[in-house]
């Protein structure tokens, strides 16, 4: 077993050693440019992207014409959401989205806030679920997109996704989800799931960084994006600059053993998780799994460990490599936006870390990596004097901590 | 985020973890932060004379909140009372090279060590009024 034990999968993964096989000649003697037209090393350039493009449709239930390579989620959300408010803002301004978005989505939305659109951001269930009926009621007649996360980033919880999909249609409002976590992770059908743009991202399904795919609906309806990158016209005008040859090449690849895969990726990281849920809640109490335990992706598990600060306890668990659910690791000290929309108090988001299971960890990692968080937990909350009022029956909110900073 | 060799230290093996009984007139008990805003420092002295003469504490918080606890209790013990009144959160911050976004922990510190004086004395001065 190899220190430290990665457990951040919805971080980044890393590119499977099939995927990268695919890739490598794409470096070098197959450099063509996809675009070159007059000779055979812009041929066999192009042949792989089409290659590629198939893949990937396959993998979301799309036709290879409804992919549009992007260079990751980010993007993918840019222009499908500044796209669609350029294109159909002249039917209306508004735009629903929720609070436990990516960042990406919902600083999007705050462009196109100061743009004159109006965002309407809903708030999750307890468990992080966005319901139909909350985005029913939201939709006005000047609605013209919903855009929502399909399995979150943090806390893995599964939106209903096909029955908000039916909504939208039904109503006429474009339906847009960020399905980074989700494509290669669960099932995806875009047209039974009536989703008419998706994103996904190759290093989040063991496929490279840097590239990515959007989904665009060509047929009932047929969605209609404004560019957001302006150039040579690739993409069928969706998104210009010279194809990513080789890094497509391992998209599809990635895409491909994902769909073959994926019921046995998800076995697989569900019983581990299963593994490391039953070891640290049988051995620690007053622990707490975030999200919603029976929607949720197969990969990942939140779980507040009450009376510790998640950052120190991940500076106690140095051989693992793990994200804390409070954004203390990075520059602000800003407890997780999404634990808070879900009402998470700020005190157990501070206490709360994500863990991330993949496709080549083993069970020996997860009961390592168990038995660190164990006796980390237990020795900070020796440290604790939280968990030390909570052992003499003090109750912690009934204690006025107005003199605190 | 990169900790500091000191801070580390602290850390790995924190000095005088613990509790003095806070009942005891003779012992003064301060506790700082919030569990909100992801620290908590309890921090608590004996006293006798004028002189601190063991000091105990629990933190819940980030690794430079726990140092800065620990560090505290280790400077303070042997002090006399005005003399660990003069300890100000910007030596804790030398001592231990905590970055610009851990300063309120150097912060909460003095402020623990203020708070535990304070009751200290509000409780011998209590003492004298009986
Ligand atoms: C849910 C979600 N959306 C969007 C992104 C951004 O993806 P990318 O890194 O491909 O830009 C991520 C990854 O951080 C994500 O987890």
């Amino acid at each position: 077993m190899q220190l430290p034990i990665y457990l951040d999968y919805q971080a980044t993964t890393p590119v499977d050693p099939r995927v990268l096989d695919e890739m490598l000649p794409y470096f070098t003697e197959k450099f063509g440019n996809a675009a070159s037209r007059s000779h055979s090393f812009g041929w066999s350039g192009e042949e792989a992207v089409e290659k590629a493009r198939k893949q990937i449709a396959a993998l979301i239930g799309a036709s290879p014409k409804e992919i549009v390579i992007t260079s990751g989620s980010t993007e993918g959300i840019n222009l499908a959401m500044k796209g669609t408010a350029e294109m159909y803002g002249s039917k209306g301004k508004h735009i629903i989205t929720s609070l436990v978005e990516h960042k990406a989505v919902l600083d999007t939305a705050k462009h196109l806030e100061k743009e004159g659109f109006e965002v309407t951001y809903l708030s999750p269930d307890k468990k992080g679920r966005i319901s139909v009926d909350q985005v029913r009621d939201a939709i006005r007649d000047d609605t013209i997109l919903v855009a929502l996360i399909w399995g979150n980033n943090e806390i893995g919880t599964l939106n209903p996704i096909r029955e908000i999909g039916a909504l939208c249609h039904e109503k006429n409002v474009l339906f847009f989800t960020d399905g980074t976590q989700a494509a290669g992770k669960i099932p995806v059908d875009a047209i039974a799931d009536n989703v008419d743009m998706l994103c996904l991202s190759g290093h989040k399904l063991y496929g490279p960084k840097g590239v990515g795919a959007l989904y665009v609906r060509r047929r009932n309806p047929r969605v209609r994006l404004v560019a957001q990158m302006d150039g040579g016209g690739h993409e069928r005008g969706m998104r210009s600059g010279t194809l990513n040859v080789p890094g497509i090449v391992g998209l599809g690849a990635a895409c491909e053993i994902a769909m073959n895969e994926l019921e046995k990726d998800a076995q697989h990281t569900s019983a581990l998780r299963k593994r490391f849920e039953d070891k640290v809640t049988g051995a620690l109490d007053h622990v707490h799994i975030n999200g919603d335990v029976e929607h949720r992706l197969p990969n990942c598990t939140n779980i507040s460990f009450n009376y510790v600060e998640g950052e120190s306890l991940i500076m106690g668990v140095k051989d693992l490599a793990v994200s804390s659910g409070s954004a203390c690791t990075s520059a602000s000290l800003e407890p997780s936006h999404v634990l808070r929309a879900c009402g998470v108090g700020d005190e157990l988001a501070h206490s709360s870390i994500r863990f991330g299971f993949g496709r080549h960890t083993t069970e020996e990692e997860v009961d390592f990596a168990a038995d660190q968080m164990i006796t980390a937990v237990k020795r900070l909350r020796e440290l604790s004097p939280l968990y030390e009022m909570v052992q003499e029956g003090i109750d912690i909110s009934s204690i006025d901590w107005s003199g605190g900073h | 985020m990169a900790y500091s060799d000191k801070v580390l230290d602290h850390y790995n093996n924190p000095r005088n973890v613990g509790s003095l009984d806070k009942k005891s007139n003779s012992v003064g008990t301060g506790v700082v932060g919030a569990p909100e805003c992801g620290d908590v420092m309890k921090l608590q002295i004996e006293v006798e004379g004028d002189r601190i003469v063991d000091a105990k504490f629990k933190t819940f918080g980030c690794g430079s909140a726990i140092a800065s606890s620990s560090l505290a209790t280790e400077w303070i013990k042997g002090k006399t009372v005005d003399e660990a009144l003069q300890i100000k959160n910007t030596q804790i911050v030398e001592e231990l090279s905590l970055p610009p976004v851990k300063i309120h922990c150097s912060v909460l510190a003095e402020d623990a060590i203020k708070s535990a004086i304070a009751d200290y004395k509000a409780k011998s001065a209590g003492k004298q009024e009986d």
